[in-house]
């Protein structure tokens, strides 16, 4: 999801060079962590614009400058990443990873690594330049004397009151995360506290600049994993007031097949999305269950045809076209039992090892192709749930190479039946875009791209 | 929606009854809960109107104020509210039962075991409607900092004694509602609407009458013919049959019956300030007298038809037996009522207008595992409950086909045997998964290793609950043959992270809260405040 500053090759492109941007960028963030007098610094990222590797690189800046260094990431699967990368990255460095005390509390490549200790307990941690764990896990520490720095990953899908448990922990921190992606949500009722700036339920960042606004506040300007073709969109969708850009130009990135179209509705979206990195393929309009069985069978027919007819992704990252398989492809759903739904139909076509998860759990993941199932498609109503912003920007924006958006006819007259009615509380900023001006702005675009089909 | 609760909706509409939406009671129902219909003007928030109350079904105690916008007229009404809700509180306050509670010592910082009293039993407030919940906790927020003469013999207009303590318990009982499966306050038809599904909308279910309807139908007529009439049928004078369940009034009865008898009200009583001898002043009481019954039983004919409803509902959940773990929920409402009568003896400050941020969160984690707690329990009690759940993919059930013994891999080898369970439900099973189910009321783990015949045979290695020795514990290993239900869910909670202290706030959520909030001072008085 990164790459290093480039030479930029010939062609039309918004000067100055985006490698360019970004590390001015980041060596701003890097001074004001280092250096800086601010009890935080927050740093915006849109999607792939490398916030992983600048985590990993002020961790390691940090640890270098012998400061101890504790990291707080979400789930399981971000620190066991960020753990991996820290050990490819400088593989001598002492890191901590502090676990629960569970069955497979961690991912077994952690055991292969040298100088990762590992323990569910942070007393056998102490002294080790970094400890990386949950925000749950750290909320169960206790220590006398308070880490000098800390770093908060997806700082933004991190809770008000998870940060409440551990900010006792360290002095000063850097919080990192994407604005645009899905906020933290509580299933009990929270209203009461809605307005407040230290609402429980509101993301981390949100609190944490309502008390401290004059935090420094910096900004990834170029995404490398969006393609040229999908940047533009989810920025202006999702981000009209923070643009980024992509880092790659417009023939950068291609795709190709092996096998030509066979002329079905599958393979007219796949050649569309190959050419343009957008497709939409439009079922006729219906009101259906949410595992709407034509759509499942549609989206796990569009990934067997993705596989079958032999796709080779052309990027800056090689010069040789990389094979498209299963791995690189995600199937992103709004719902569980839709998920659950199309891996049933993958495993009935014989197709394996195809990503399929909700948008919630494809947050901060890569894929080279992306299909999606519209939030909207075939329902009769249009939810708060199903417009919010976030699961929209989440599912376009987990690919770089192109992005098939499965859905039924008719969700712009739904969007103009169901204009937002969530009630307005005092106090808490308005977001905007809401979700149904963002589901407007996307469908407007994938129209441009569209390919009716009757199953 | 689920699509249990879907399907529910479809098959009421089809029959014209309200479909079961449980076959247990979830909600503790107090053998004498007090019954509060109130009722409040419209267009001015905060204003009663007036109230029926009272724990005897026979015996409502009819509560109005004459001129709602009167503010000594609406204390007078909040004081007499007072003395039939204090009492009842009150007489569940001085029944206790010694009880353990873990406490940090404060000198050793140890947990050890104290023993405290826990009240053996705790009243119940019921509510028609979800707005009636509200309409409580406004009351409680309206009362509760007010001063009485005897706190401060300075204020100008001061409450009657006992009117700031009701405030405090309306606000702990309006508070305690928020937190899932808590019975202390109810609204009844919220109750309802999750005993029974009605071929009608959510909102729809908010009409008492309306939900009542669909449930038992008068007369043989279809739920949906008799809710209809619930909702529209009108006397000759134009006004409902059957009244909104309130607080808010129909606009009919605002209009054409309560605005005149409030104005001949209004007119009584200036004409009896303006009477010059005793005589005529006679006469004038006897008219403001006259005046205040009339809107008095205006008030009664409106919430009358409530009362009754109230008590109709609360007979047909009566009729379903309570679920299991319902006590267990029931006496975690006697400590939060035991927790709340100690503060207030031990003479703290009312509940400040706004939690700090570490209440607010120890709040918002409190409720959480409540949530969890109570949607595994449900499931747990009731068998249709589950069937939702089943359906929902979050458990499965079946016959057991297979029981293989099998060990673990440690020093010492524990039982780890794998049992086959044929199953017709889909559960959404990730790789690995932990599944649950209760044995003897304690759940056994088990982790699902295989699917096999398209996932209907399941292969399951159980995990726990066998007991020490090399072999499992008799009964504690499903045998073939046998039926079983395992859940995708945790059936029991684990406890969350300590939270700093209030006086530890981090400065990522502003530092310790200031001085300023912690007595709250009462609102200041305005000149819209006095008429």
């Amino acid at each position: 999801m990164t790459a290093p500053a480039r030479p930029t090759e010939a062609g039309p492109r918004p000067a100055p060079d985006p490698g360019a941007a970004a590390a001015r960028a980041t060596a701003a963030i890097l001074r004001d962590t280092l250096h800086g007098t601010d009890r935080g610094v927050v740093v915006d990222s849109p999607p792939g614009a490398g916030k992983s590797t600048l985590v990993v690189r002020a961790a390691l800046e940090l640890a270098a400058a012998g400061r101890p260094l504790m990291v707080v990431a979400q789930t399981n699967a971000q620190v066991d990443d960020l753990v991996l990368r820290l050990a490819e990255k400088e593989p001598g460095l002492p890191v901590g990873r502090l676990h629960s005390s569970d069955a497979d509390p961690y991912d077994k490549a952690l055991d292969g690594l040298a100088n990762v200790r590992k323990s569910a307990k942070a007393a056998d941690l102490a002294g080790l330049d970094v400890v990386v764990s949950t925000a749950a896990k750290w909320a169960h520490v206790k220590v006398d004397e308070p880490w000098r720095h800390a770093i908060v990953d997806e700082a933004y899908q991190m809770r008000s009151d998870a940060l409440l448990a551990v900010a006792g922990l360290f002095e000063r921190a850097l919080f990192v995360g994407d604005p645009g992606q899905l906020d933290p949500f509580t299933i009990v009722g929270g209203e009461q506290w809605a307005g407040l700036s230290y609402d429980p339920s509101a993301s981390a960042v949100t609190t944490l600049l309502a008390h401290n606004p004059e935090l420094p506040q910096h900004r990834l300007p170029v995404s490398w994993r969006l393609p040229a073709s999908a940047a533009p969109l989810v920025s202006d969708a999702f981000y009209p007031y923070t643009p980024f850009r992509s880092g790659t130009a417009a023939g950068d990135r291609r795709l190709a097949f092996a096998v030509p179209s066979d002329g079905s509705g599958p393979d007219r979206v796949i050649d569309e999305a190959a050419a343009s990195g957008w497709g939409l393929l439009e079922l006729p309009a219906r009101h259906t269950p949410r595992t709407d069985p034509e759509a499942v069978r549609a989206l796990a027919a569009v990934v067997r045809r993705l596989l079958e007819r032999g796709g080779a992704a052309t990027s800056e990252r090689s010069a040789d076209p990389a094979p498209l398989t299963a791995d690189r492809i995600a199937v992103g759903t709004a719902h569980r039992d839709q998920a659950a739904a199309v891996r049933a139909e993958l495993v009935r076509l014989g197709v394996t090892d195809v990503t399929v998860d909700t948008a919630n759990r494809l947050q901060g993941r890569e894929f080279d192709v992306t299909v999606v199932l519209h939030p909207l498609s075939g329902r009769p109503d249009a939810t708060a749930f199903h417009l919010e912003t976030g699961r929209l920007c989440v599912l376009a924006s987990r690919h770089r190479h192109a992005c098939v958006v499965v859905c039924r006819a008719g969700v712009t007259e739904l969007l103009d039946d169901h204009p937002s009615t969530e009630p307005v509380q005092l106090g808490v900023t308005v977001k905007f875009p809401d979700g149904w001006e963002a589901n407007h702005a996307v469908l407007a675009r994938l129209h441009e791209h569209r390919v009716p089909w009757r199953p | 929606m689920s699509l249990i609760a879907t399907l529910a909706r479809l098959e009421a509409v089809h029959s014209g009854r309200a479909q079961p939406g449980a076959t247990v009671r979830h909600r503790h129902l107090s053998d004498r809960p007090l019954v509060f219909v109130p009722l409040t003007t419209a267009g001015e928030a905060g204003a009663p109107l007036g109230a029926l109350v009272g724990a005897d079904r026979r015996a409502p105690r009819l509560l109005a104020v004459p001129q709602p916008r009167d503010r000594d007229l609406r204390f007078a009404f909040l004081a007499e509210l007072a003395d039939v809700m204090l009492p009842y509180v009150d007489s569940f306050a001085g029944v206790v039962e010694a009880a353990e509670r873990t406490d940090t010592d404060p000198e050793t910082g140890k947990r050890v075991k104290v023993e405290v009293e826990l009240c053996a039993d705790a009243p119940q407030l019921i509510v028609p409607s979800r707005a009636g919940i509200e309409f409580v906790r406004l009351l409680g927020r309206s009362m509760r900092f007010r001063r009485t003469a005897e706190q401060d013999p300075e204020a100008p207009h001061p409450a009657p004694p006992r009117v700031p303590l009701l405030g405090r318990w309306l606000t702990h009982f309006g508070e305690r509602a928020r937190v899932p499966g808590s019975s202390l306050l109810l609204a009844l038809s919220d109750v309802l609407a999750q005993h029974w599904t009605t071929g009608q909308s959510g909102l729809e279910d908010q009409h008492l009458g309306a939900l009542l309807a669909w449930i038992a139908p008068p007369g043989g007529a279809s739920g949906a013919e008799a809710a209809l009439r619930a909702e529209l049928e009108r006397d000759a004078a134009g006004q409902l049959r059957c009244p909104p369940a309130g607080p808010a009034t129909d606009p009919a009865f605002d209009n054409k019956l309560l605005a005149p008898a409030i104005e001949r009200y209004d007119r009584a009583r200036q004409a009896l300030a303006a009477a010059e001898d005793g005589l005529t002043a006679d006469d004038r009481l006897g008219a403001l007298t006259t005046a205040e019954r009339d809107v008095l039983a205006l008030v009664e004919t409106c919430a009358l038809p409530t009362w009754e409803k109230v008590w109709d509902g609360l007979d047909l959940l009566r009729t379903l037996p309570e679920g299991a773990h319902v006590a267990e929920r029931w006496t975690r409402d006697r400590w939060s009522f035991t927790g709340h009568r100690d503060r207030i003896l031990a003479g703290e400050p009312p509940q400040p207008r706004r939690d700090d941020a570490v209440t607010a969160a120890g709040k918002l984690a409190a409720r959480e595992r409540e949530q969890a707690r109570l949607d595994a329990q449900e499931a747990l009690d009731d068998p249709l409950v589950m069937a939702g759940r089943r359906l929902a993919g979050e458990a499965f059930a079946g016959e057991v086909v297979d029981v293989v013994m099998a060990y673990g891999e440690g020093k010492r080898p524990s039982p780890r045997p794998l049992v086959t369970v044929r199953t017709e439900d889909r559960p959404h099973l990730a790789e690995r998964a932990k599944v649950y189910r209760s044995l003897g009321g304690r759940p056994q783990s088990a982790q699902c290793v295989a699917e096999e015949e398209e996932g209907t045979l399941l292969v399951l290695r159980i995990l726990d609950k066998m007991g020490r020795g090399k072999e499992p514990e008799a009964g504690s290993v499903p045998e073939k043959g046998d039926l079983v239900c395992f859940t995708l869910f945790e059936h029991e909670q684990r406890g969350g992270a300590k939270l700093p202290d209030p006086e530890q706030t981090p400065w990522t959520h502003g530092g310790p809260p200031g001085e300023e909030s912690v007595p709250e001072a009462p609102d200041p008085v305005t000149e819209e405040d006095v008429l």
